[in-house]
């Protein structure tokens, strides 16, 4: 099958719905007076793949992590699956199980095995009984392809093993929304391939995704659409083909002449 | 140099390893005797163990166990060196204190079941039943020192169920919170003015018990062991609740961990104890009887739990933020992250410090001899001042020090199987 082809099937089964799965209206968020994220205004549809892009420093990881609240914006909103995101515990609470992250450096819990990392949360936040929860987990470390391995530790494990557990571990909690922060950054070359599969596959069966990555190669296949983030402003947003092809902003040229130039 | 390309075609199998790496020659030639400087130091040392031993061991064994009296071994030609007989003379003494010799098999009993208590929490492969006696354990330890009626313990583990009771019924009525305070407060208030008066109603239709033995009694190493393992047991859950405060986000739980922490931390061992023995009943109501030991079990604890929580606070700052936010990430509340994912990681880290932090305060207890308990250490002065054994000094120091060893290095043995044990990385 041709690479077009592939492409063709796969963004086919990747409909978008019209349901709003996150709605963010002018969010700033500073960092002691430093103005970090400045009037970020983003609607991500269920089913929606966003990659944010950007130089280090623009924003774009703060961005995602306002979204499940491990960082705290000052002004405006952000509305996760339809409720709001406030001081509020229960709500945070409830939107963190609802939203699953994966991280640079994978943070698995290295006193757990992977199993164990797997269904800590659904017995503890779900209450998911513990054979049903070992169960849960197997089906998705295989998956990820790495069922043989859940009775190890993390740190017996490769880089890349590590973050397909990662997202295992976040799989478990059948989130509907999936955040990625540069999970491929911290991996050797030959690593980022499997992530990436795990994540290309995760997007064809429709799962909402908001990845700060800086594989193009990924962006141009999965993403329906394409934010570049620029001192703590959204400064460009487009469909991918027209993003690296033809794009607008002098800024984005610049950033994409770098990273795509050699 | 250029080299020609080259491709390999073969991918090369693995080889043991060259024999003579292994064996006691190699170990000695890698470990004493690797270079000139280190062959020096190896003989040197070896030459010093040796003179030591060449001293002391013929001090140590000498047929003096059977001596009554100090005089006894001055006078027996044969004997040149220690005069065991002392140890064995005042042994039960050195162990019990003035403890009453017919309720000796009391502290006995309560040592032995300390082990067991013990167990389950030190080896998890042991049945997680036992887990049931160890949470039992401290009522029935101290009802067996204790003595009296055996409502009395009774009546305080029924204030457990009474508090969680209230918290079940009250749970439904007021907030979550509310009903944790009222049901903590109810039971203080029934431990505070119901155990009294109610153990001892039901003494009077039922009088089970055992004899009571004052806590002046006590002495020996069993005090110390009593104080040692209550302060151990003790300081270690207060000071995880202290360095958590100490981390806390809301101010004024920060402000009271930190002041109570530098607070204790700035004030020697020794006036927290003259506290406990003197100052104590000036703040107390008049003709209130508070126990002196438990007293000093309280100052302790106090003191160890401020260190305990200055070393888990290390483990807590060695850990990546990565995992606070992996485990908010997940959905898991404040309780539940620190439980399962917090604290197991830093106690793991700070085991060597909660370790050394025990043994101090295990050896720490010989300070109590100053302010007249009678301890070990406060029973030297006391055999020393018998005619029999006037005059001796190293027999006793010597004999207290190895049993004091044998605790600390068991202790300190526990924790190297334990973080062996906990190694997760490979």
């Amino acid at each position: 099958m041709s690479q077009t082809n592939e492409n063709a099937a796969a963004s086919s089964a990747m409909d978008v719905s019209d349901e709003v799965a996150i709605q963010i209206t002018n969010m700033n968020k500073w960092y002691g007076d430093f103005h970090v994220l400045k009037d970020i205004n983003l609607t991500v549809n269920r089913g929606e793949r966003i990659v944010v892009c950007g130089p280090s420093g623009s924003g774009k990881s703060t961005l995602i992590r306002c979204i499940n609240r491990l960082e705290e914006h000052q002004k405006g909103d952000i509305i996760v699956d339809g409720t709001e995101l406030s001081s509020d515990l229960k709500n945070i609470d409830k939107i963190r199980s609802e939203v699953g992250m994966c991280f640079q450096h994978f943070n698995l819990f290295p006193h757990l095995t992977i199993l164990e990392n797997c269904t800590l949360a659904p017995i503890w936040v779900r209450k998911t009984p513990k054979k049903e929860a070992e169960e849960i987990a197997m089906h998705f470390l295989e998956k990820v392809k790495i069922p043989e391995q859940a009775l190890k530790y993390p740190g017996q494990l490769s880089g890349g093993q590590q973050q397909r557990v990662a997202i295992a571990r976040s799989l478990c909690m059948k989130p509907r929304i999936m955040l990625f922060d540069e999970p491929t950054s911290a991996l050797d070359p030959e690593m980022i391939a499997e992530v990436l599969d795990t994540m290309i596959e995760l997007a064809e069966e429709g799962m909402t995704m908001i990845c700060v990555t800086h594989e193009m190669g990924f962006a141009r296949k999965v993403a329906n659409r394409v934010i570049f983030m620029d001192a703590g402003q959204i400064v460009e947003q487009n469909e991918p083909e027209a993003f690296f092809n033809n794009p607008q902003s002098e800024r984005t040229k610049l950033f994409l002449s770098q990273i795509l130039g050699h | 140099m250029t080299q020609e390309p080259y491709v390999r075609t073969e991918m090369l199998s693995e080889q043991p390893a060259p024999s003579g790496q292994t064996g006691i020659v190699k170990w000695m030639r890698v470990n004493l005797f690797s270079s000139i400087s280190n062959s020096i130091i190896s003989l040197l040392t070896i030459l010093v163990v040796i003179f030591a031993l060449y001293e002391f061991l013929p001090w140590m064994l000498q047929p003096s166990w059977g001596a009554e009296s100090l005089r006894e071994c001055l006078n027996d030609p044969n004997i040149t060196g220690a005069c065991w007989g002392v140890i064995n003379d005042r042994f039960n003494q050195l162990m019990f204190g003035f403890y009453p010799h017919e309720s000796q098999w009391r502290p006995l009993l309560a040592f032995v079941l300390m082990l067991v208590a013990v167990a389950p929490v030190l080896f998890d492969k042991l049945p997680r039943k036992m887990v049931w006696f160890s949470a039992l354990y401290p009522f029935l330890g101290v009802w067996l020192l204790w003595g009296g009626t055996i409502w009395g313990p009774l009546m305080v583990i029924a204030g457990f169920v009474i508090g969680v009771v209230v918290h079940k019924v009250l749970s439904n009525i007021v907030g979550s919170l509310a009903a944790i305070i009222l049901s903590v407060l109810v039971t203080i208030l029934w431990w505070l003015y119901g155990v009294g008066s109610i153990a001892g109603a039901l003494s009077g239709i039922a009088p089970i018990g055992i004899a009571e033995v004052s806590s002046s009694d006590f002495g020996g190493l069993m005090l110390s062991i009593t104080i040692g393992v209550s302060g151990i047991a003790l300081s270690l859950p207060i000071g995880i609740v202290l360095a958590l405060g100490r981390q806390s986000d809301m101010f004024v739980i920060k402000l009271l961990s930190v002041g109570f922490i530098e607070f204790i931390r700035g004030v020697p061992l020794i006036t927290l104890l003259f506290t406990a023995s003197v100052l104590l009943n000036f703040f107390l109501p008049p003709g209130t009887n508070f126990d002196l030991v438990l007293r000093v079990i309280i100052m302790v604890t106090i003191f160890a739990s401020a260190y305990m929580a200055e070393v888990i606070r290390g483990g807590l700052a060695a850990l990546p933020t990565g995992q606070y936010e992996a485990a908010d990430a997940l959905g898991l509340d404040y309780w539940q992250s620190m439980q399962l994912i917090i604290m197991p990681q830093a106690l793991k880290i700070s085991i060597p410090g909660i370790v050394g932090t025990f043994i101090g305060l295990f050896k720490d207890t010989t300070l109590v001899s100053i302010i007249g308990l009678l301890d070990p250490v406060g029973l030297i002065v006391s055999i020393q001042g018998t005619s029999d054994w006037n005059g001796i000094v190293w027999e006793l120091y010597t004999f207290i020090a190895l049993m004091f060893w044998v605790f600390t290095f068991s202790m300190s043995r526990y924790s190297m199987y334990l973080e062996n044990k906990l190694k997760t990385s490979h």
